[in-house]
C-alpha cells in the first residue's frame, strides 16, 4: 500500500465526514481574526442569531490597518487618525468582547501581525487544521499545521460550525535539494520557486516543501517560505516536523506542558509524509543555482537573479506572454534588459508577515550596520513583525543601528505591505520591499514593489540601488 | 444567498491574464464594515484616472475611456470574460461582492486562483472554466460585435450563443446545487451538528492538548 503524505494525514485527522455531494467536511481547530474580513461575518452571526461553536478556538488582533508611527500608537484605538480605519479597529474589540474571542488588542505588548504572534504565542502547532481570512495564512504551515486563507463566509461558516466544507487538494512535493549559499535566504529560495513554477502552478495543490535546503532553515525561515506558497497558487504550504519544530514550540505562552506536552509531542513527531508517499507532483531544485532574487514586474513569478538582466520581451515564447511583460515593464516604468543591479529604488520597507521577524531583523541589521541610507532614499522603514520582536531587538540593538544608519524604526503591524494605512508609495516611486507581492497599486497607487529578502532590501537603502549581497562588506 | 439559475447578457471582454484581487478591489475600499457598495470600485486603479478614495463620490471622477468597463457598448453587461488565473492574491471576498455589486453575474477564464473560485460560489456568482481554445474564439468574436450576448444555462451545464451553437462546461455538484437553490451553507452544515460534536469528542480524546 502507498504511504502517505503529511498533507494526507492532516487531512485524515480532520475529516468529519464526507458528504454525499463529493465535499467533505473538514473540522478546524483554531481560526485568527483580523479587523479586515471578519465584520461582515460576526454580522452575518448576529443577524441570524448564531453564536460562536468553540469561541475559545478563536484569536484576534488588529493588524492590517493600525498605524505604525509611534506617535499616532501613543493613544492606542483612539489615537488611529483614519476615521474610516478607527471604525474597523474599534469593531474588531467590539465583536471579540460580544463574542467571547480572545483578542490581542492595539495596545497590548503582544500585539503584531496575526501571522507573527500566532506562532510567537505558540497558538499555532503542528497536527492543526487553522484559517484565517487572509491568504498569507499558509504560513503556519511552517510548523506541519494545515493553514490556508479563507473568504468572509467561511469566517462565518467557521465561527458558526467549526467545520468547512473542502474538497481534497493535490499533492505537490517541492523539493530543494543541497544547501543555501552565503547571503542566499528563504526568501529567494522561495521567490525562485515562484519564479520556475509561476503564480498559479500550485493551484489545486497543497504544497510540501522538503529537501535538505528546507531542512536547513530555521522556523522562521520555514515560515517565510510557506507565507508564499499563496503567491504560488497553493492554499497552503506544509513542511514537516522535525526537532526544530519540537524545539521552536517549547516553553510558548500557549504551548502545551508537563503530560500534555509529551504527549503532544509524541503526536507531533509523526507529522511527516511516509518514505512511500505519492506526490501528484514533484517539483525538484538545486539551492547552489539560487541567487538573491529581485522582482522586476507585476506578478511574484516576474523575478531575477541579481546578477540578471530584465528579461526582454520580444524573446518570450508566445504573445500572450510578451504583452504580460510588456505590460509589466510600462507599469513599472523599466526597460527591457536593463541589469537588476541598475534600477533605483526611492524607498525601502523592511516588514510585513513574510520577514518581520527577529531573524529577519538581524539581517537586515548587519547589512546596514555603520552605513548611512543614500541620500536618494527618500524613507526607509523597518517595521516589525510584533511588540515582543520589537522589545527583542531592541535589547539586542537593531532599533539603534537602523536608526543610526537613518532608517526608521516603527510599531508592529501589516504598513506598505497593503498600504491600508499611512505607509504608502507615492505615484511611480520604486521600492525595495520584504513584503509578499509586488501587484500594480499594492502599495500605494501607482507605485513600483521590488520583492527581496531583508538583507537586499537593507543593502538597497544604503546603494540607493539593487546591490548583491554577497558582496557586501 | 442569491440563486443563479440562468443569465442572459452582454459579454465584457477583460484581456489581461493574472488579473489579481488588488486590481479588482483595491486594498483603501476594504475598510467598509458592510458587505454592499463596492460596485463602483471595481477595477477602480483602471476605471478611473485619479486615486479613489473610500466613500467618495465617483460620478464627479476622470475615468479612463480606453478600459473595457468605460466603453458604452459593455454597459450593463453581466458577463466577464477573463484571462487565466483570474482573481489570484488575497482572499479577500470584496473581490466577489464588488464584481457582484457592479452587476456581473458569471466570469468565464481558462483558470480562477482557489481561494476566489471558491468565494465566488458563497456569493452567487458563476464562474466557469473553459479550455484556453474556446476563451480565445470567445474573445475573438466579442470583440468586433457590439452587443454581444451569451446565454448561461446552470441546470443544463450550458452556454448558448447568439448562432445557436452550444458550448458544455464542467462544475462541481455540490457548487452547482448550492448556487441553484441559493442555499446557506451554515444551515446546511449545522444539520450534521452531531457528527460534528461526536467528532470533536474523539478528537479531544486524542488530542487533548488542543482544547485546554
Amino acid at each position: 500500500m502507498t504511504g502517505k503524505t503529511l498533507y494526507d494525514k492532516l487531512w485524515e485527522s480532520h475529516l468529519v465526514k464526507d458528504l454525499d455531494d463529493g465535499n467533505s467536511l473538514i473540522y478546524i481547530d483554531l481560526q485568527y481574526i483580523h479587523e479586515v474580513t471578519s465584520p461582515q461575518a460576526f454580522e452575518g452571526l448576529r443577524l441570524a442569531k448564531r453564536s460562536p461553536w468553540r469561541s475559545e478556538a478563536n484569536m484576534a488582533t488588529p493588524d492590517h490597518n493600525v498605524p505604525t508611527t509611534t506617535s499616532e500608537r501613543a493613544q492606542g484605538v483612539e489615537g488611529i487618525l483614519d476615521p474610516v480605519s478607527k471604525i474597523q479597529v474599534k469593531s474588531l474589540d467590539a465583536n471579540c468582547t460580544e463574542f467571547g474571542i480572545n483578542e490581542f488588542t492595539i495596545d497590548d505588548p503582544r500585539h503584531g501581525i496575526v501571522h507573527v504572534i500566532g506562532p510567537e504565542q505558540g497558538r499555532t502547532q503542528p497536527g492543526m487544521t487553522i484559517v484565517c481570512g487572509d491568504s498569507h495564512t499558509s504560513t503556519h504551515g511552517a510548523l506541519g499545521a494545515l493553514a490556508h486563507g479563507i473568504g468572509t463566509s467561511e469566517v462565518e461558516h467557521v465561527l458558526a460550525t467549526q467545520c468547512l466544507q473542502q474538497s481534497k487538494a493535490k499533492n505537490m512535493l517541492i523539493k530543494v535539494n543541497g544547501e543555501l549559499g552565503r547571503g542566499v535566504t528563504a526568501k529567494d529560495l522561495v521567490l525562485a520557486v515562484i519564479g520556475k513554477i509561476g503564480t498559479a502552478g500550485g493551484t489545486g495543490y497543497t504544497i510540501e516543501f522538503g529537501g535538505d535546503a528546507i531542512k536547513a532553515l530555521s522556523i522562521e525561515g520555514r515560515m517565510t517560505v510557506c507565507n508564499m506558497a499563496i503567491e504560488a497558487g497553493a492554499r497552503a504550504g506544509i513542511v514537516a516536523v522535525d526537532d526544530k519544530t519540537i524545539e521552536y514550540l517549547k516553553g510558548r505562552p500557549f504551548s502545551p506542558s508537563a503530560e500534555l506536552w509529551d504527549q503532544a509531542e509524541a503526536a507531533w513527531r509523526e507529522l511527516h509524509s511516509d518514505d512511500d508517499a505519492y506526490f501528484d507532483k514533484i517539483i525538484e531544485l538545486e539551492a547552489i543555482d539560487i541567487e538573491p532574487q529581485v522582482s522586476w514586474g507585476t506578478s511574484p513569478e516576474m523575478v531575477a537573479a541579481i546578477s540578471k538582466n530584465i528579461p526582454d520581451p520580444a524573446q518570450m515564447e508566445n504573445d500572450a506572454k510578451r504583452g504580460n511583460y510588456q505590460q509589466a515593464l510600462a507599469y513599472m516604468g523599466l526597460e527591457a534588459n536593463t541589469p537588476i543591479q541598475d534600477i533605483k529604488i526611492d524607498r525601502v520597507f523592511i516588514g510585513s508577515c513574510t520577514n518581520s521577524r527577529i531573524e529577519d531583523l538581524r539581517a537586515a541589521a548587519a547589512v546596514v550596520k555603520g552605513h548611512k541610507v543614500a541620500e536618494s532614499i527618500k524613507e526607509a522603514i523597518v517595521v516589525p513583525g510584533s511588540g515582543l520582536v520589537k522589545a527583542q531587538a531592541v535589547q539586542e540593538g537593531l532599533d539603534k543601528i537602523f536608526t543610526e544608519a537613518g532608517l526608521q524604526w516603527r510599531e508592529p503591524g501589516c504598513s506598505m505591505c497593503l498600504a491600508m494605512n499611512a505607509d504608502q508609495l507615492g505615484e511611480e516611486e520604486h521600492c525595495a520591499s520584504t513584503s509578499n507581492r509586488n501587484f500594480e497599486g499594492r502599495q500605494g497607487f501607482g507605485g513600483r514593489t521590488h520583492l527581496v529578502s531583508p538583507a537586499m532590501a537593507a543593502a538597497a537603502a544604503v546603494a540607493g540601488h539593487f546591490v548583491d549581497v554577497r558582496d557586501w562588506t | 444567498m442569491k440563486k443563479f439559475i440562468k443569465e442572459k447578457g452582454i459579454v465584457i471582454p477583460l484581456d489581461r491574464a493574472n488579473v489579481d484581487t488588488d486590481y479588482i478591489i483595491p486594498k483603501q475600499f476594504l475598510k467598509s464594515i458592510k458587505r454592499t457598495g463596492f460596485g463602483k470600485n471595481l477595477f477602480d486603479e483602471a476605471r478611473y484616472l485619479d486615486k479613489g478614495l473610500p466613500d467618495q463620490d465617483c460620478s464627479s471622477r476622470p475615468i479612463n475611456p480606453d478600459f473595457v468597463l468605460n466603453q458604452a457598448r459593455y454597459a450593463g453587461g453581466s458577463i466577464l470574460l477573463a484571462r487565466e488565473n483570474f482573481g489570484c492574491g488575497s482572499s479577500r471576498e470584496h473581490a466577489p461582492w464588488a464584481l457582484e455589486d457592479y452587476g456581473i453575474r458569471c466570469i468565464i477564464a481558462p483558470s480562477f486562483a482557489d481561494i476566489f473560485f471558491n468565494n465566488c460560489f458563497k456569493n452567487g456568482l458563476l464562474p466557469i472554466v473553459l479550455d484556453n481554445n474556446i476563451v480565445n474564439s470567445l474573445f475573438e468574436e466579442t470583440v468586433p460585435n457590439e452587443g454581444y450576448e451569451l446565454e448561461v444555462d446552470l441546470t443544463e451545464q450550458t452556454i448558448l450563443k447568439a448562432d445557436g451553437s452550444v458550448i458544455k462546461f464542467e462544475i462541481d455538484c455540490a457548487r452547482k446545487k448550492s448556487l441553484l437553490n441559493g442555499l446557506d451553507d451554515i444551515s446546511l452544515t449545522l444539520l450534521h451538528a452531531d457528527d460534528i460534536k461526536n467528532f470533536e469528542e474523539r478528537w479531544k480524546q486524542k488530542s487533548p492538548w488542543l482544547f485546554t
